[in-house]
């Protein structure tokens, strides 16, 4: 663990909200967000090897939770977080028991559907979760105590994954992701840790949910979680790669801030030009730097690459 | 005459495993070669390394021309026919579309070609429409050559044909491979842990061991060398 | 020839006789139920209309995911873009269908010079593909918006607006004309697949690539080939949704879902299934739609992907799929 570093990045984040606005406050906060969904999609696909496109969704789950509770019960804001983190969390395991089924492409398109479906539920059961509209909570927070909350969440999530990572839960985590064969082998139980990898990972997205509702001014509407936010996830997850501190902050970063800069694209100019920067990037960076990501992508194809080239899926 | 394949200190490796330590062999015109040797010893990496499905380094000749960094496409093309171990068949298609698809690097219709085929195949013609996975194991390898043969090739790769067949059977394809030679002046490069079959069948012969050609001579020679007829022959 | 064992001519296609039976009752329950009612028979009719769209995309997903195990995320934007393309066209003053045939051409080009040069540098690593496609659907989205805007935008009606009236059943040209010109497409791949030296070789480049290679086909090109194709299939679809839809740049999105969810219920390897699939779903949608109280227009999406879960988890191949195995 390198302490100086991340000294230094503690430091610059405790000394930032005071040299920003509320609207930079806002997203700063949103990088923290987005740092702890990739951490947890992270745990799940590149340290399981299990593919999910469906994290929007656990977002979702954890963001009407805090709505929920708040508008309908007057819970205070911070005590909703770990009831979202637990609910979060059981749906995670119940989405990971039949994912066990599952895997590769069938399983991203499984969480794919997902993540399509779950926002949909408002809409049907508009009485209960407030149809298009959403719900709102009237508690609203300034930009500063979302920064320190988002931030202090963001940690509390970095230092749980290591801490879970290095001890045996990840050992057994990585196991399953080289070879399932030999975990087997060794006694590791497949089923209750890639569940338990499932779980864990869609903990840390419902807590990043409930964030990103309070961080929309308390509101949690269907089309925030779509599924552009599950893909947006798996790119920074993509970006982060190496599966390190740095890479998720990377991810973070990549997908909280180009949003905000990508309007200023000269070229473009317009509210589009965000897709078209982002989509760029997105394939540049796969296309030109497949170095920096091959710890991520090496999590996928743990065969050794021979020098057979003959067949293009090198099987 | 120049020979028709030659190989100079020929290298291959899977990953960080070299497979192939320096093999240096030549197979003239119109010749059956063998190549002898133990699981593991290198065969079917040589004939991989001559169609470039492995990557490789050192001299490789193909009737005077250098085969560089050809891939097993463009290898095809240059008149080299590669029967690969598990036969390189596709069991979801037809006999008749195996057989088409043997004839892909030709023009004209595969018809012709297929007439060649009928004198040496003669059961071919009415399983056409037979998917050719199940069609039992003597069979598809027999498919594996006739295929192979559609392609009209100047030199032919076989790599163990007698591979889980029955005695009989062996005996059978080596028949045709003889009687392609002999008739078509077709070159070949066979692979075989079946020794004894190959040296009746190969005029030359060379033995791997590790990467390496421990042996080679003509095969009548080897069929009386001491090592030979202790570890490959049985006697 | 000794010992050589004579085999009846046992051809395995990936449908099993259950499957068989189920699909011609089904077929048999729509016949009987248009005769007695016509919303029946209206539902029934737009439904396969859908479906033929759902199946042609579902179709160029398959044929995608056939050749190269991946699942292209962006194939709808690229029909939509490409139906933008035949917007354009028509904007120059060209017809309709001369338009709607240049627009073909320019997806099989512009689906070629994507595998060649996105695709192909990183086909070695599924999830490096998966978040290229992801990229390039974004990425396309934006362009799209970028050149032509968001706004709606109206081509020319293909089969124009008539109904025909079979008794108290009203058919829409335009849905027959859809149906008409998806299945024709679907046709012409499939003799171009079962009877030309070209479609042998795809589908063995698709099949086992090593094995093809060593007969002289040149498996990247093949793969290009495939990606041009689904393209074009793509384009189809689209040009065929522009009637109903208009154009948008988020035309597609809800069709690629239900495009997954039908190549999934045929069975992601079975050209055959992804059409049928895509018939089957809608049908199935609308009928449901129509007598199901419960299951309100916000619910189909989850409704086809309830079905598509259901096959993942009952029945991972779908229901035409045949390959139990990793091919070798």
């Amino acid at each position: 663990m390198k302490l100086v570093p991340i000294a230094v990045v503690a430091a610059v984040l405790a000394v930032l909200p005071f040299l920003l606005s509320g609207y930079h406050q806002g997203l700063a906060t949103r990088v923290a967000i987005y740092f702890i969904a990739i951490l947890g999609l992270n745990i799940l696909t590149g340290y399981t090897g299990q593919i999910s496109i469906g994290h929007g969704a656990f977002m979702a789950i954890g963001g009407y939770t805090t709505v929920l509770l708040s508008a309908n019960h007057h819970w205070n804001l911070i005590a909703t977080l770990p009831v979202s983190l637990g609910i979060s969390f059981v749906c995670g395991l119940l989405v990971g028991v039949p994912a066990l089924r599952l895997s590769g492409v069938y399983l991203a398109l499984a969480t794919f559907a997902f993540a399509v479906s779950v926002p949909q539920l408002p809409l049907k059961f508009s009485k209960f979760l407030g149809g298009s509209n959403g719900i709102h909570t009237a508690q609203t927070k300034s930009h500063l105590w979302l920064y320190i909350v988002g931030w202090s969440c963001a940690a509390i999530a970095f230092a749980g994954a290591w801490l879970i990572l290095r001890g045996r839960i990840g050992r057994a985590f990585r196991a399953v992701r080289d070879s399932e064969l030999a975990a087997v082998s060794s006694g590791v139980s497949l089923p209750i840790y890639k569940t338990l990898a499932f779980g864990i990972s869609a903990a840390f997205a419902g807590v990043a949910g409930s964030l990103l509702v309070l961080v929309t001014n308390g509101f949690a509407q269907p089309n925030e979680f779509g599924v552009l936010l599950s893909l947006q996830i798996l790119i920074g997850a993509a970006v982060a790669g190496l599966g390190s501190l740095w890479g998720v902050l990377v991810g973070a970063v990549f997908i909280g801030l180009l949003p905000s800069v990508a309007p200023d694209v000269p070229l473009i100019g317009s509210s589009h030009g965000q897709d078209v920067v982002f989509g760029l990037i997105v394939v540049l960076i796969m296309l030109l730097l497949p170095n920096g990501f091959a710890g991520f992508l090496r999590r996928f194809e743990p065969r050794v690459k021979t020098a057979i080239k003959a067949d293009p899926k090198s099987s | 005459m120049a020979p028709m394949l030659e190989l100079e200190n020929v290298t291959a490796r899977y990953g960080p495993v070299q497979a192939l330590h320096g093999v240096s062999l030549s197979v003239a015109e119109g010749e059956i070669a063998a190549v002898l040797g133990a699981n593991g010893a290198g065969k079917t990496t040589t004939l991989r390394a001559i169609s470039g499905t492995v990557r490789r380094h050192g001299r490789l000749q193909f009737a005077g021309r250098e085969l560089g960094g050809a891939g097993p496409d463009a290898v095809a093309r240059l008149g080299i026919a590669h029967v690969p171990e598990g036969r390189g068949t596709f069991a979801e298609l037809t006999v008749w579309e195996n057989l088409r698809l043997g004839a892909y690097t030709r023009r004209g219709s595969p018809k012709d070609d297929f007439a060649r085929i009928q004198t040496y195949f003669p059961w071919l013609a009415e399983r056409r429409n037979q998917q050719s996975g199940t069609l039992s194991g003597g069979e598809q390898q027999m498919l594996a050559l006739a295929r192979a043969f559609m392609q009209r090739p100047r030199l032919l790769l076989l790599d163990e044909p007698s591979l889980g067949l029955a005695p009989l059977l062996v005996t059978e394809i080596f028949r045709i491979i003889k009687e392609l030679n002999e008739n078509e002046g077709l070159t070949v490069l066979v692979v075989e842990q079946n020794a004894h079959i190959a040296l009746q069948v190969a005029q030359n012969a060379y033995v791997l061991e590790v990467g390496r050609v421990a042996l080679s001579g003509p095969s009548a020679e080897l069929q009386e060398h001491e090592s030979v007829r202790r570890s490959y022959l049985g006697y | 020839m000794i010992g050589l064992a004579k085999r009846k001519t046992a051809v395995s296609t990936g449908v099993s006789i259950p499957v068989l039976v189920i699909l011609l009752a089904a077929a048999v329950f729509l016949v009987i139920g248009s005769l007695v009612s016509s919303i029946f028979a209206q539902q029934t009719v737009a439904g396969l209309a859908q479906g033929a769209i759902f199946g042609s995309l579902a179709l160029a997903l398959v044929l995608i995911y056939r050749a190269t195990e991946v699942i292209n995320f962006a194939q709808g934007e690229l029909a939509m873009a490409t139906t933008y393309v035949a917007y354009q066209l028509t904007l120059w003053h060209v017809t309709y269908w001369l338009a709607f045939f240049l627009t073909l051409l320019i997806a099989f080009v512009l689906g070629v010079v994507i595998q060649v040069v996105v695709i192909r540098p990183v086909q070695h690593s599924v999830i490096a593909v998966v978040i290229i496609t992801v990229g390039l659907f974004i990425l396309i989205d934006g362009l799209v918006a970028w050149k032509w805007g968001a706004d709606l935008k109206f081509m020319p009606a293909p089969f124009g607006n008539q109904v025909y009236h079979a008794g108290s059943v009203a058919f829409s040209r335009q849905d027959l004309g859809t149906l008409l010109v998806t299945i024709a497409s679907v046709i012409v791949l499939w003799l171009l697949f079962q009877f030309t030296k070209l479609g042998l070789a795809m589908r063995a480049a698709a099949l086992r690539p090593a094995a093809a290679s060593l007969v002289g086909v040149r498996v990247n090109w093949m793969l290009a080939l495939g990606w041009g194709l689904a393209a074009v299939l793509g384009a189809v679809a689209g040009l065929m949704t522009e009637p109903t839809q208009f154009l948008q740049p988020t035309m597609m999105q809800a069709i690629l879902l239900y495009a997954f969810a039908a190549a999934v219920l045929g069975g992601l390897e079975s050209p055959a299934g992804a059409v049928i699939g895509g018939l089957s779903l809608g049908v199935f949608l609308n009928l449901i739609g129509q007598y199901v109280g419960f299951a309100s227009a916000e619910l189909r999406l989850p409704i086809a992907f309830a079905l598509l879960l259901l096959v993942l988890l009952l029945k991972p191949n779908g229901l035409f799929g045949r390959r139990q195995v990793r091919r070798v």
